[in-house]
């Protein structure tokens, strides 16, 4: 039987990179899934529906939960995905470029979890999975406010699994080491190096390898699980 | 994009899990098996009815020989070693004023000293075959402070650092290493705990319940199959929230 079987799923940023890994496999296994982007979807896809979203938007998250409950009843899974880096030390952070940064990284997983909660608890439960990072946890000099907003992303996460444990939702957060994705290749190599070099498993990490740990952490296998860090980052965390 | 594998996770997979005859380790071996792994089961404590593909042997993990033996009969029986979850484990309750050398030396021994020796055992066949997969038990105990329970505590410390140390030394090798970190458990060893003792962990786990042995088995399957072939040196926390206060 497919982990997933019946699963209603909603994947940010799963137009390409590590959402499109999470969004495909959770379809492999039996989820229903809707895959949200600002970015367009290329190619063929096995979800069950794409859909425009710009995560930073509120009104436009109610509106697409608002559609998928209609169609399906309920949502099981929200995996927070969608995001973007920018790459400046602090003094050289604008405001813009660090308020858009929060925005995304941030302010829609907030967003995300706003929307969905009030349907899982109507629903008995759910299980909420959001993409922080190794910068989440440790620091690379530079990206500052990608740095600041994955480490909000890790306690946010800890908050709402505390806070909504006692109505059956679980949140948990991924935390990627340095995973080959369209977002690492406009990268320069210098900074691509910086990770790989430090990364004891001597291989880049794929969508796929983060993929399999949402999948675990959307199942009823992690039943018990919530408020946690799992890292899939070959080892990088624990040098 | 990979599709779906095999409905059953670890199929030909060979896995040694301590402790397992009773609690978490016993639902380890089973749920290893359920999903297509040889498994040998050893502990110290005698076993209950058979269940396929689990093979059943004693082993005392703090005796140097007897993983030598043990490792010579899987090398022997199955050719290798894929998996190995150190699960086996005991409890003390003192705190450190009145903790007495022997009690300290015995949870340590089996504790902490037979992971290291369960690990250095199956390592030489991991290391020949450039693959595999170590679990090692530590504990919510062995990242936060328990009342009392020093050894113990000092033991699944040990456990995580080890675990990253191992993680770091062998990952150019194709050996991954993660620390499972169990929170309250519905085990015999918590049965035999007080009642308000265990009422005092559940009651501060945010999901107002232990967990089930089967709850840590499937991340350990998680954990021992080529899901997660990209993780190692972790603490794998499955604990009802409870570090997450």
């Amino acid at each position: 039987m497919p982990r997933l079987d019946g699963k209603v799923t909603i994947v940010t940023g799963a137009a390409r990179g590590i959402g499109r890994g999470i969004a495909e496999l959770m379809a492999a296994e039996g989820a229903t899934v809707v895959g949200a982007d600002v970015l367009p979807f290329d190619g063929e896809t096995a979800l069950a529906r794409t859909a425009t979203l710009d995560v930073t938007d509120e009104a436009a998250w109610v509106a697409l939960v608002a559609e998928v409950v209609a169609d399906w009843n309920q949502v099981d899974v929200l995996v927070n995905n969608a995001g973007i880096a920018d790459y400046d030390v602090v003094h050289e952070t604008s405001l813009e470029s660090w308020q858009r940064v929060i925005d995304v990284d941030q302010t829609g997983v907030f967003l995300g979890m706003k929307s969905v909660i009030p349907h899982m608890r109507r629903g008995g439960g759910g299980s909420i999975v959001n993409i922080s990072s190794i910068v989440g946890a440790v620091a690379v000099p530079g990206i500052t406010a990608y740095h600041a907003a994955k480490g909000a992303v890790r306690t946010l996460t800890k908050n709402v699994a505390v806070t909504y444990a006692g109505d059956g939702i679980r949140a948990n957060a991924i935390l990627p080491g340095w995973i080959r994705t369209p977002m690492t290749a406009d990268q320069t190599d210098e900074i691509n190096e910086r990770y790989t070099r430090a990364t004891p498993i001597p291989r880049a990490g794929e969508p796929v390898d983060v993929a399999w740990a949402a999948v675990f952490l959307a199942s009823d296998e992690s039943a018990f699980v919530t408020g946690v860090d799992l890292p899939v980052d070959g080892g990088y965390l624990a040098r | 994009m990979n599709g779906v594998r095999s409905s059953r996770r670890l199929t030909g997979k060979v896995a040694v899990v301590t402790g397992a005859a009773m609690g978490i380790g016993h639902a380890v071996a089973r749920c290893f098996a359920d999903e297509g792994a040889w498994v040998v089961a050893v502990d110290v404590a005698p076993f209950g009815r058979p269940y396929p593909l689990v093979e059943q042997r004693s082993l005392d993990v703090t005796d140097e020989a007897g993983w030598a033996e043990l490792t010579a009969h899987v090398l022997g029986r199955y050719g290798r070693i894929d998996v190995l979850a150190n699960v086996a484990g005991v409890i003390g309750y003192d705190a450190v004023e009145q903790l007495e050398l022997a009690e300290w030396n015995r949870v340590i021994g089996v504790d902490q000293t037979g992971v290291f020796l369960g690990m250095r055992a199956v390592l030489p066949a991991m290391l020949r075959r450039r693959s595999g997969s170590i679990i090692n038990f530590s504990s919510d105990w062995g990242v936060v402070g328990g009342v009392g329970v020093t050894a113990y505590n000092a033991a699944k410390g040990a456990v995580g650092s080890m675990s990253r140390n191992a993680a770091v030394t062998y990952a150019a090798d194709g050996i991954r290493v993660n620390a499972m970190v169990p929170g309250w458990i519905s085990t015999p060893l918590t049965d035999r705990q007080p009642a308000a003792a265990n009422e005092r962990v559940i009651g501060s786990t945010p999901m107002g319940h232990g967990g089930a042995p089967h709850d840590i088995a499937l991340g350990c399957v998680y954990l021992a199959s080529d899901d997660s072939a990209f993780v190692t040196g972790t603490d794998f926390v499955v604990d009802g929230g409870f570090l997450a206060t």
